[in-house]
């Protein structure tokens, strides 16, 4: 029996100027088994990964795929060599067609002319493969976005990918498709393709991996198969250190029931996606909201932050009435949001992080009509040192810093704003640890009950329900628009109960 | 509020302790002024460069589009674009004129100047802002609009304008020994600089032009900024057009044709991204500057006016491929 492994790198190192993010790292990845790559923001998996698809070249150390030694110089080294990856960030163009994307770059050609035949044929055998009905012809752009990672895939495939790296596959899709893709990884696995399948949440890990490692500071610090491990040996691996327990940490008081109704919505409605939505929310409560994709949970946190306006219903704060015609209406009452995307609504991600930090303070900040600078900055560098924000600086571009940390930029910029003056009366945090590393989701956690305990009413959307059973004392339950269940913490025993009020079953 | 644990993961990118150095690119534009001038001053020393009466006169000649270039650089800044500005300081010195020749009251005819460029500001702004029509489209539109309305009403004719002290403040005159076309500069690009870079509607401006929807979800009311930027830069092109009517003595719709160009590329050369999410004020001026000595070099070498508009295009490409990051 060939015993090489499909893929193995040794004792990999890698600088980016006088910062050694790989210290000798090692990976071996055979043929059909399905490998998870786990590690905090920053940890080096990132960069272990392009170095194996040929975007850096390791400072020292081999890679060999199917034992032979390869110098991969290049992207297309990478592709020539069987390494195919989806990143995060699709790589597709849009306006052309799935069978167009998939041969994007080596058209089939007859006579100078596009093939246009063959590549079709082409795409639907890969596909067909895949076990993914999908018309070739289709638009990507008029595509779900699960449909559009499948597409990716395909395209790796059609390369004659033997190593596929999936850098969180599942982050971006609906909950409806994440089983769909789990069969389709078992299914490449089992046509003997190895799988690298990069991902922060463990529960995946244990339905879809045979076997993992972790990275923690550059090096590989646990290797083993996935049955072998406690997901508390793994937590504890990824984090260095005793992880703090979400579950663990001391039990929050229900609120008292005489506690003052600060925010209080009733019978809104909001284009098709919020139906009939009425709710009070208490100083200092963690509201949690829950439901899947698609369940109005966004739009309706859009209404309460003035993003948009709701066609009937009311809103009050504090009992006063409450119409916020633009985000700056609810920023000047007290209503804050983090949202879903820190990239495109959270962040400027070519400014710093103290620009970024301080743009809803600006006004605040003022020495007439000027702005204090001075105050901004430290301002700025005590939220840096407080949240713990890596980079030491607030005068770096966010876009140089990892999701966890931009995460924690776009929430201090709330903060900025407290220590200016302005307290948050309801802050609104929209799946505010996605594709965010355990130490970091801890951290947010903390903040959260700390700015509860402040007296902030907090509205915490979020599809982890570990994480709403960790913090939330009460939980609402949206579907299609509607409030289906509002229910006490202490009225939920665990998980699966969650679940199935979530999934209405 | 602090964290009870360490965060000991650092970040996927190399993070520098320091802030990050100085890239030369950043300063191109002073460098690339600064070498040109030597050059100049060497090989054309002989030809009357270095004379104080032509420096003068390069400051002169580039002080309007430095004015232009500040609003500019705020337009630019916010991701939009402002290719009306020539023909409202056309349309703006006509208005001016006429007014001024029918009143005869100085404070009524630079009024009208300013209400040109505010009318049409307004426009510019509510439709871009409010309506939503791209700044490109608007402005061209409104490039045509103006020029036409001030060919109409002048008749294709110069209006002279006899009002000595009108001249005198806007353009012709001298404020002791400084000549007021350079005091105007200084004082708006003065104005420029600290809107920018020390006033929250600066910062503001910025977060615009950077990424619209994370301004907005950070309270910036982006309509309003779109609509301000639009406005300043209209009123300034009217303010530039009387300029241009106090140094020429007469109100005539060509003044300031073709300076959107000249502006676009002194903001750009000064370090300012066509995309928005910068600004430089005092780059634009010394870009606008820079356009300014070339022209002026080039004349004292002998080149005619065809040559000299073939060699400013090259300079600008050359000069934004130097700079152009990545």
């Amino acid at each position: 029996m060939n015993t090489s492994a499909a893929v193995r790198m040794s004792g990999i190192r890698k600088s980016f100027g006088d910062v050694e993010v790989l210290k000798g790292v090692d990976l071996e990845v055979h043929r059909g088994e399905v490998h998870a790559l786990l590690g905090g923001n920053g940890a080096g998996k990132s960069t272990l990964m392009k170095i194996l698809r040929g975007v850096h070249r390791p400072d020292a150390g081999s890679v060999e795929l199917d034992g032979v030694a390869v110098d991969l110089r290049s992207p297309a080294d990478a592709t020539a060599g069987g390494v195919g990856m989806v990143f995060q960030e699709f790589s597709l163009v849009p306006s052309l067609t799935v069978a167009q994307n998939m041969h994007l770059g080596r058209e089939h050609r007859t006579r100078g002319l596009l093939d246009d035949r063959r590549m079709r044929r082409d795409s639907a055998e890969v596909l067909d493969r895949m076990g993914v009905e999908l018309d070739p012809r289709a638009v990507v752009g008029d595509l779900p976005v699960g449909y559009r990672q499948l597409v990716e895939i395909a395209k790796a495939l059609s390369h004659q990918a033997r190593i596929l790296v999936l850098d969180e596959p599942t982050a971006s899709l609906p909950y409806s498709e994440v089983e769909r893709l789990f069969a389709l990884v078992q299914r490449l696995a089992a046509q003997n393709i190895a799988v690298i399948y990069i991902s922060h949440r463990m529960a995946e890990i244990t339905r879809v991996a045979d076997r993992m490692s972790v990275i923690r500071d550059g090096r590989r610090v646990l290797c083993d198969d996935v049955a072998a491990v406690s997901p508390e040996r793994v937590a504890e691996a990824i984090v260095g250190r005793e992880i703090l327990h979400l579950a663990e940490a001391p039990t929050r008081e229900p609120v008292p029931t005489d506690t003052p109704t600060v925010l209080s919505v009733r019978d809104l409605r909001a284009g098709s996606r919020v139906q009939a939505v009425s709710f009070d929310l208490a100083r200092g409560e963690i509201l949690g909201l829950a439901g899947l994709i698609g369940s109005g949970r966004t739009e309706l946190a859009h209404c309460l932050f003035g993003v948009d306006r709701p066609d009937r219903g009311t809103m009050a704060l504090d009992g006063r009435a409450y119409r916020p015609a633009a985000p700056g209406d609810a920023i000047a009452a007290g209503v804050m949001l983090l949202p879903e995307s820190r990239a495109q609504q959270g962040l400027v991600l070519e400014h710093t992080i103290g620009q970024n930090m301080l743009l809803p303070s600006l006004r605040r900040l003022g020495r007439g009509p000027l702005v204090d600078d001075e105050r901004g900055r430290a301002l700025c560098d005590d939220l840096v040192a407080r949240l713990q924000i890596r980079g030491a600086t607030g005068r770096i571009p966010v876009s140089r810093l990892s999701g966890g940390n931009q995460q924690k930029v776009a929430l201090a910029k709330w903060l900025a704003l407290r220590d200016t003056g302005l307290s948050p009366r309801v802050l609104i945090l929209d799946e505010p640890t996605a594709g965010v590393d355990i130490a970091t989701k801890t951290d947010i956690m903390h903040l959260v009950r700390e700015l509860a305990d402040t007296g902030t009413g907090v509205v915490l959307i979020s599809s982890e329900l570990e994480e709403l059973l960790a913090v939330a004392d009460r939980v609402l339950v949206l579907r299609s628009g509607c409030v289906t269940a509002d229910l006490a913490r202490s009225d939920i025993p665990d998980e699966e109960s969650l679940q199935l009020a979530i999934q209405g079953a | 509020m602090t964290l009870q644990h360490e965060t000991t993961a650092p970040t996927d990118a190399p993070q520098p302790r320091r802030p990050p150095r100085l890239d030369w690119r950043d300063h191109a534009i002073y460098i690339g002024f600064v070498v040109v001038f030597l050059l100049f001053a060497v090989t054309l020393g002989d030809d009357g460069f270095l004379t104080g009466s032509n420096l003068l006169n390069i400051v002169r000649q580039t002080a309007v589009i430095a004015v232009m270039a500040v609003a500019g650089t705020l337009v630019i800044a916010a991701a939009q674009i402002d290719l009306s500005i020539g023909s409202v300081a056309g349309l703006s010195s006509v208005v001016t004129a006429m007014t001024l020749s029918a009143t005869g009251n100085l404070l009524v005819g630079v009024l009208a100047g300013v209400g040109v460029g505010l009318l049409v500001g307004v426009i510019n702004g509510g439709l871009v802002a409010y309506a939503r029509i791209p700044s490109f489209l608007v402005t061209l539109a409104m490039l045509g609009i103006a020029g036409g309305v001030a060919q109409w009403i002048s008749g294709f004719q110069p209006i002279p304008i006899l009002d000595r002290t009108f001249t005198m403040i806007f353009g012709s005159g001298d404020f002791g020994p400084i000549p007021s076309l350079l005091l105007w500069a200084v004082v708006v690009v003065a104005i420029g600089v600290v809107v920018m870079n020390k006033t929250a509607f600066g910062r503001q401006i910025l977060a615009t032009g950077g990424n619209p929807v994370a301004a907005t979800f950070s309270g910036v009311r982006v309509q309003r900024i779109t609509f301000a930027v639009l406005v300043i830069s209209s009123v300034v092109a009217a303010i530039a057009g009387m300029l241009y009517a106090g140094r020429l003595q007469s109100g005539r719709f060509q003044w300031g044709t073709g300076d959107e160009l000249s502006v676009i590329a002194a903001v750009v050369l000064g370090g300012t991204s066509l995309f928005g999410g910068t600004g430089r004020v005092l780059g634009s001026v010394v870009g606008a500057l820079f356009v300014g000595l070339i022209n002026n070099g080039l004349i004292l070498a002998g080149l005619d006016v065809s040559q000299q508009i073939i060699i400013q295009g090259v300079i600008i490409i050359i000069a934004v491929a130097l700079t152009r990051k990545r």
